[in-house]
């Protein structure tokens, strides 16, 4: 236990540090994911990573043969970054010197980098006293041992990615939303997008010890994903993202720290998709929650108008009581969603039940109600037969459609022209009846 | 360098995958979805660590169901995604695989000591593993073979719908063609395929094997026929080159360079794996080079000397 709170407290230096980059790490990827989502080139991040695996093999088989040990993780990084760099070379080769598309590209580059990284790792294993442990630890990610050097490198590196993620933030929104607009505007759009490559590669190589080389892309993808439920403006959420993947990654961290047995780069990974999934439901723009809620509004809403409206018309303009067989045989509706609609309005005070004969009646505010809408709705019906030919027998149908989604200044307008063709009156008739 | 039983069966296994790879291959490349076997062949590892831990044994039936179960599980997850949160595909793919590949990490230490289970040989897989039990054929050679068959036979039978999908969706779709679900059919397919391949001989192969030798053939097929038949022989090529480097060359060379090393046998699926990369490459640059060998000289100039019009009839 006590244990638990030195950790979650941050009692110790390492765990400071370390926490420090981890969340700066996530912050910056989240930034830059932030761009490549809105490029559409969001694998480019798997592809980089599983590129990182040959560099790594190589710089260890350099580092051995000269004598060394081979686990300094700069010297390591140094060598990601080479290969993480050869593999965007390979892609631009790709996509320069052939019809073959993106998508494909990134799988071939992908396919054969990892195969040429493990080949080589397969090397490493069998020479006598290296210890192929360390390269391991690149591969899943283990932040626990970053030394407080490595986390400053790794700090570093992720501040200046995200600084200049800040100053050119405009720039890279521009060519982010219209590409040729840029262009034409004489901006570098390659140049940008290069960079942009850059530090992905950067980003990625600086993950190697916290999420490893075949999960880095989990923090680019995932926190600007789950920053689209949230906003669909970029500021909004490029924030959002960078918050997503810094709090993601510091609960990953914090979570195995408690945990040591279990592998530390899946765990920050699998922190980071609990915030995907708490985005997901609940984020304002377009989270699950408030999807249904606002269908269910939608429909509520669409019910209460149909059911005054029928008890408008059954009843004669609404001075008689109406029974609910009459209303359900009035139109094609659930029995059960009538009957919610009709204990709300009760609630509302809109209808109240007829003590003499066992119907329902709308109240003086359902009335005024009920007689806004099926106004609007001959409205509308007339509108549609005046303005937009349609045949009489089909308008109820058509303006039925229509009428909910009208606010009350479109209503004014139609009303203003229909006084000049002459047809005036608190509830038009019914232009069916004149069929 | 000794060619022995256990080096013809890896070849025979490895030719086998990757042939069986090339063909799903061939049809997510030309319907743009290349990026699916990788994420497949990643998801599937929490389907497998469940089915060892449910079944505590290495039981094909359940460890099957359970990786089917995940890929199933994978786009259909990545697809409601893509809807709820209007992201891009890939993107949606991104999160869902990534997250499964992160489970499937912690519940494959998590049952490890329950079943002998080795992470690492679970993830790149082992030809030279899985070649060694059984006489006097190995299990996985069958397996591989008839997964082939079935691609086989699968792509004979809707080839021709597939292709009419991949170029033209909408076109397909007017025609009658259930678009929808012969889209489904192909992910199902590779999830099939990435997942017996997976389980039998690794990720490694099964990635690069899905992908590479069909991108190979897009560099100079005009057909779907053309490019299975030279998808097929680029992969053949490349897991029979792979192996004869892997045990023979790439040693050698490594202990000339580092004298005091041992130098065995590379792991076979990775070697095959960059071999059938350096085919593509090569056949890359070589496309490049002649055609820049056959231009003809100045044409430069003469073009941008045409009328814009003459220019975009002649394309």
């Amino acid at each position: 236990m006590n244990d638990f709170l030195r950790v979650l407290l941050l009692q110790d230096h390492n765990t400071r540090v370390v926490m420090a980059g981890a969340c700066l790490f996530g912050a910056a990827s989240g930034l830059v994911g932030t761009f490549l989502l809105m490029r559409k080139r969001s694998l480019l991040g798997d592809t980089i990573g599983h590129s990182t695996l040959p560099g790594v093999a190589m710089a260890f088989l350099i580092a051995w043969a000269a004598g060394g040990e081979g686990r300094s993780f700069v010297l390591l990084a140094l060598g990601a970054a080479a290969s993480g760099f050869a593999g965007i070379a390979a892609l631009w080769a790709v996509r320069r010197f052939s019809r073959v598309k993106e998508d494909a590209a990134l799988a071939v580059v992908l396919g054969v980098f990892f195969g040429s990284g493990i080949a080589l790792f397969s090397a490493i294993q069998d020479l006598p006293g290296a210890n192929a442990a360390g390269l391991e630890r690149l591969i899943y990610g283990n932040p626990a041992s970053l030394t407080s050097g490595d986390s400053m490198l790794v700090a570093g590196v992720c501040l200046m990615i995200a600084m200049l993620g800040f100053v050119f933030f405009k720039e890279m929104k521009l060519v982010c939303f219209d590409e040729a607009f840029a262009a034409a505007g004489g901006w570098p759009v390659r140049i940008m997008d290069l960079a942009l490559l850059a530090a992905v590669v950067l980003i990625t190589v600086t993950g190697l010890q916290t999420v490893g080389a075949l999960l880095s892309v989990a923090l680019l993808v995932t926190p600007p994903a789950a920053a689209r439920f949230w906003s669909d403006r970029l500021e909004i959420m490029s924030l959002a993202a960078a918050l997503i993947g810094g709090l993601g990654a510091g609960l990953g961290v914090l979570w195995s720290a408690m945990a040591p047995g279990l592998p530390a780069g899946a765990l920050v990974v699998l922190a980071t998709s609990a915030l995907f999934a708490a985005s997901l439901l609940g984020g304002t723009r377009c989270g699950l929650f408030f999807q249904i809620q606002n269908r269910t509004g939608a429909a509520r809403r669409l019910d209460r108008e149909h059911v005054l409206r029928a008890l408008f018309e059954c009843g004669r303009d609404g001075t008689l009581a109406v029974d609910e067989k009459t209303l359900k045989s009035h139109r094609s509706w659930h029995t059960s969603s009538l009957r919610r609609a009709l204990h709300r309005l009760i609630g509302e005070n809109r209808i109240a039940t007829d003590p003499a004969n066992q119907g329902l009646r709308l109240t003086a505010t359902g009335l005024a109600e009920a007689r806004r809408i099926v106004r609007n709705h001959r409205l509308w019906e007339l509108y549609l037969i005046e303005h937009a030919a349609v045949a009489p027998g089909r308008v109820d149908r058509d303006a039925d459609l229509i009428e909910h989604a009208i606010d009350p200044a479109i209503v004014q307008q139609l009303e203003d022209t229909l006084d000049k063709i002459g047809n005036p009156g608190v509830v038009p008739a019914n232009p069916e009846a004149r069929v | 360098m000794e060619w022995t039983d256990v080096d013809t069966w890896i070849v025979t296994a490895g030719v086998l995958t990757a042939v069986a790879c090339s063909i799903p291959g061939v049809f997510l490349l030309l319907n743009r979805q290349s990026m699916l076997g990788d994420a497949i062949s990643h998801a599937v590892l929490p389907g497998l660590a469940i089915a060892f831990f449910l079944s505590g044994s290495r039981d094909l039936v359940p460890l099957l169901s359970g990786a089917i179960l995940a890929g199933i599980a994978t786009t259909l997850l990545s697809e409601a995604i893509r809807q709820t949160g209007r992201v891009e595909p890939g993107a949606a793919l991104g999160v869902v695989f990534t997250t499964l590949f992160a489970a499937g990490l912690v519940l494959v230490r998590l049952v490890a000591d329950e079943v002998h289970l080795d992470p690492a040989c679970v993830l790149y897989g082992s030809l030279e593993l899985a070649v060694l039990d059984g006489n006097p054929v190995p299990p996985i050679v069958w397996r591989m073979a008839a997964l082939m068959a079935m691609n086989l036979f699968l792509a004979l039978l809707f080839g021709k719908e597939l292709q009419s999908v991949a170029f033209d969706e909408r076109h397909a779709t007017a025609c009658g063609l259930p678009t929808k679900r012969l889209r489904l059919g192909l992910t199902m397919a590779t999830a099939v395929t990435a997942v017996l391949a997976f389980e039998s001989v690794g990720s490694i192969l099964t990635i690069a094997m899905l992908i590479v030798p069909a991108a190979t053939a897009f560099l100079f097929c005009r057909s779907v026929p053309g490019m299975l038949l030279v998808a097929s022989l680029v992969a053949t090529a490349g897991a029979l080159a792979g192996h004869l480097l892997a045990i023979g060359p790439l040693p050698g060379l490594f202990r000339i360079l580092i004298p005091s090393v041992g130098g065995s046998a590379w792991n076979s699926a990775g070697v095959m794996a960059a071999t059938t990369g350096l085919i593509f490459f090569g056949t890359l640059f070589g496309a490049a080079l002649i055609r820049y060998g056959n231009r003809p000289l100045g044409r430069k100039n003469r073009d941008r000397n045409q009328p814009v019009s003459t220019d975009s009839s002649a394309d």
